[in-house]
């Protein structure tokens, strides 16, 4: 990725002044006058439309994603591109069409199962786990499940308790499934390419709100062959003085919180997850063994979360390098409340991290 | 709820040869009588004592006859110059030999579970031989059959070889799954048998699935493909939410598939009529638009007729059927289940309709083949069955290595070891270190 940047910055030439801070600082940032723009939706968008163009198997799956163009406009356009019968607009029963979408796939083809939300994953939560991913094992190696189930995850705005949970850390404890949690549009055209090409259930958990947000996208990103790697994390910007690890949304808030620390003089390495299963351990270690310090943001639920498990990991191979206790942001410990201030106290705020940043590095003074 | 009394038939899709043409519906109504619906009338009363509860629903005066009852009245009205058998000699011992073939093994599951060679849970399927037979021998090898825990004998009538599921039974390496999937997990990839789910009403979707894709790869793909699924589940599992979304999609899209219920009347303890409110399942059928049948699942030629006909319309593109097979499991639920609830007359009664017995007078009452050559198959599946657990037994279990593999087909889904390179490129991988 760096290498590529540092070829295309070299073409193009009128970056020199910004060059090399740009490169390592925040990626795309610092040099935006000619990179494109694109919002995390059409960046999912145009990776299903590929992935449906390239392979006839590739089909659609779920609740208005057909004519209503999805329930986010996701898969607007592709109805009238595919036809009903790639794009299948399905009654309410999600334990039903997500166990069509596994046999779909025990047989041969690659569906790609929409959940209106994950918390509706909760009523085909059987078929996710039980035939989808621990298939290939029970059948060793005979049937194969290449499926995707995506959809947005975690709080959006004003909900309720029972549209806004996130479902990370369930889904990233089950041997068998792959866990993707895209920030940018780069993650999420190269995350969601990958998924649909891997031939194991992949559980991918977008956002909500991250769906109309538009970032710089490289033209690298744009060829229809790309796809990032699973199970590699992104150091989204390098640090010396303590690593902040998130997913998801909370990527973003990682990165306001780092800049506010920058002011502070300290130096903040963030890094973005990508995948939550596998979770790329090595990154986070090497990471830690560099600063010493440890703040896991995420936005679901703090036990048995997401950063419990980050940190029992670090705790296990990198414990000397550690100079302050490992500190944890996560999503309050209560059903999501709807009024608007309390749900911004139930949800990791800016201002959190940052405090959580202070506290790990000030502790050992 | 209550039955119409009136003895008439709206239409009877079921029309077998000649008139096959004929008569296509979307509904059928049964006549229904006491005579052959749980057995008889009498036995009929005999459950009702045993479970005082649900008198009311049992009172009804509604009738059922198995399909091909109505039909062979109607062919012998007609004409009688077509010859009456069913079968010819070389399907009737197919079919006899597959129904041997699952009853000796099972039996012998029973013992090798009773000398501590199998374990966990085994679900038996003595009894229900001509449902599994009846259906699963009209395939061809790439239409898929989709089941529940009480698989083996699916998976047998299949074409999976018995040493096997044998083998996978005892938990040993050379099993259908390497032994990583048990007595409920019956995977096979080269016979389409796309599991063996524990969970009752999860392979309903996942059958549903496989007839989807059928049908997408003849329209989406354009592939010359009329491969069918059948799904066989139980009595409780008609209760169940996932079997009721999957008949709405499967009469929705047309799907080539046939809902096979395996009613025993019992779902471990609890018996059907307490279980269910409307206790006849195949009414369930026409509800989403697709014809319901009931058939006697202790007979094996009914059931083939009428799976004759189910699987035809779904080759067709006709779309799906639900088939309730009125059957009786000898065993109890599983080899742990003691089995106390059920009444002994009961079961005796169910014994003197054993598919096999009735088999075998079928074909020595037509002449299609003498007492000779019925032994003679026998003794071939004794030496099948014998077979298959000397093999088990010197079957090797799994090294300690194949604990890792198979969780993904991709194997870099066990992430990046902290060297920076992909797990599963170490090749100490897999050697028995539970160490993720």
């Amino acid at each position: 990725m760096w290498g590529i940047i540092r070829q295309r910055a070299a073409c193009k030439g009128n970056h020199a002044l910004n060059l090399e801070q740009g490169i390592r600082a925040i990626a795309l940032r610092a040099f935006s006058s000619s990179a494109k723009q694109m919002t995390v939706r059409d960046a999912l968008n145009s990776a299903l439309d590929e992935e449906m163009s390239a392979d006839p198997k590739v089909f659609i799956m779920g609740e208005e994603v057909g004519e209503y163009q999805g329930a986010y406009k996701i898969s607007k356009g592709l109805l009238d591109k595919y036809g009903p019968d790639r794009v299948v607009d399905t009654p309410i029963t999600e334990a039903g069409f997500a166990g069509i979408g596994v046999g779909a796939a025990y047989y041969g083809l690659r569906p790609v199962i929409e959940f209106m939300t994950f918390n509706f994953s909760m009523q085909a939560i059987d078929h996710i786990i039980n035939s989808a991913a621990k298939s290939n094992y029970m059948s060793a190696g005979q049937i194969s499940v290449p499926i995707v189930f995506r959809g947005p995850n975690g709080a959006a705005a004003g909900v309720g308790a029972q549209h806004s949970q996130c479902y990370a850390a369930w889904y990233g404890a089950i041997p068998g499934l792959k866990v993707l949690a895209p920030y940018s549009s780069e993650d999420a055209r190269g995350l969601l390419k990958a998924a649909i090409r891997d031939p194991d259930p992949v559980v991918f958990l977008e956002n909500e709100l991250l769906y109309g947000e538009s970032f710089p996208i490289s033209d690298e990103v744009l060829d229809s062959s790309f796809s990032l790697p699973i199970g590699k994390a992104k150091i989204e910007r390098e640090g010396k003085d303590v690593t902040i690890t998130a997913f998801s949304k909370m990527v973003g808030y990682a990165l306001q919180a780092a800049d506010i620390l920058a002011k502070e003089g300290i130096n903040a390495e963030v890094i973005n997850l990508r995948t939550i299963r596998p979770l790329d351990r090595s990154t986070i270690n090497s990471s830690v063994r560099k600063t010493n310090r440890l703040v896991t943001v995420e936005e679901g639920f703090p036990q048995h979360g997401v950063g419990a498990e980050i940190c029992a990991t670090v705790v296990e191979d990198s414990f000397e390098y550690l100079d302050a206790p490992v500190e944890r942001i996560a999503g309050a410990d209560v059903p999501m409340p709807y009024a608007a201030n309390l749900e911004r106290m139930a949800v990791p705020q800016v201002e959190d991290i940052v405090r959580a940043a202070k506290r790990a590095c000030y502790r050992s003074r | 709820m209550a039955c119409s009394a009136t003895t008439r038939i709206i239409h009877n899709p079921l029309a077998i040869s000649s008139s096959r043409s004929a008569e296509k519906s979307d509904f059928s109504c049964k006549i229904l009588s006491p005579s052959s619906f749980w057995g008889s009338a009498s036995l009929g009363k005999k459950l009702l004592s045993v479970n005082k509860a649900i008198s009311p629903i049992s009172r009804r005066s509604a009738t059922v006859v198995a399909v091909s009852d109505v039909v062979k009245e109607k062919k012998l009205k007609s004409s009688s110059s077509v010859s009456n058998l069913l079968i010819t000699k070389e399907e009737g011992l197919v079919l006899y030999e597959d129904m041997v073939l699952g009853r000796a093994f099972e039996d012998m599951c029973a013992q090798m579970y009773y000398r501590g060679k199998m374990f966990g849970f085994v679900h038996l399927y003595n009894g229900q031989e001509a449902v599994s037979t009846g259906f699963i021998k009209l395939l061809k090898k790439e239409d898929c059959v989709v089941s529940t825990y009480r698989d083996h004998v699916h998976a047998l009538s299949k074409g999976v070889p018995a040493r096997q599921v044998m083998s996978e039974l005892f938990g040993k390496t050379t099993g259908c799954c390497r032994g990583q999937g048990g007595s409920m997990h019956m995977f096979s990839k080269e016979h389409n048998v796309l599991g063996g789910f524990a969970f009752i009403g999860e392979g309903i979707p996942v059958a549903t699935g496989a007839a989807f894709t059928s049908k997408y790869k003849r329209e989406v793909l354009k592939e010359d493909c009329d491969e069918v699924t059948l799904a066989f589940f139980g009595d409780g599992t008609c209760n169940n939410g996932q079997f009721f979304e999957c008949l709405n999609m499967a009469a929705l899209w047309k799907l080539p598939i046939v809902f096979v219920v395996e009613n025993n009347l019992w779902a471990i303890g609890m018996s059907h009529l307490r279980a269910t409110s409307d206790p006849e399942i195949w009414k369930k059928g026409p509800a989403f638009g697709m014809p319901g049948v009931h058939v006697d699942g202790m007979d094996v030629l009914k059931v083939r007729e009428v799976a004759i006909e189910a699987v035809g319309r779904a080759r067709r593109g006709e779309g799906p059927t639900l088939v309730e097979c009125e059957t009786y499991r000898f065993r109890g639920h599983s080899l742990a289940d003691p089995d106390e609830l059920r009444d002994p007359a009961e079961k005796a009664h169910y014994a003197t309709r054993d598919p096999i017995t009735a088999l075998k007078k079928y074909i020595l009452e037509n002449k299609l083949a003498s007492e000779a050559e019925l032994k003679a198959i026998e003794k071939k599946i004794d030496e099948v069955v014998e077979d298959s657990v000397e093999f088990a037994d010197k079957s090797p279990v799994p090294a300690r290595s194949q604990l890792l593999e198979n969780v993904f087909a991709d194997p870099r889904g066990f992430g990046i070891g902290p060297d920076g390179k992909y797990r599963c490129e170490d090749p100490k991988f897999t050697e028995g270190t539970a160490q993720v």
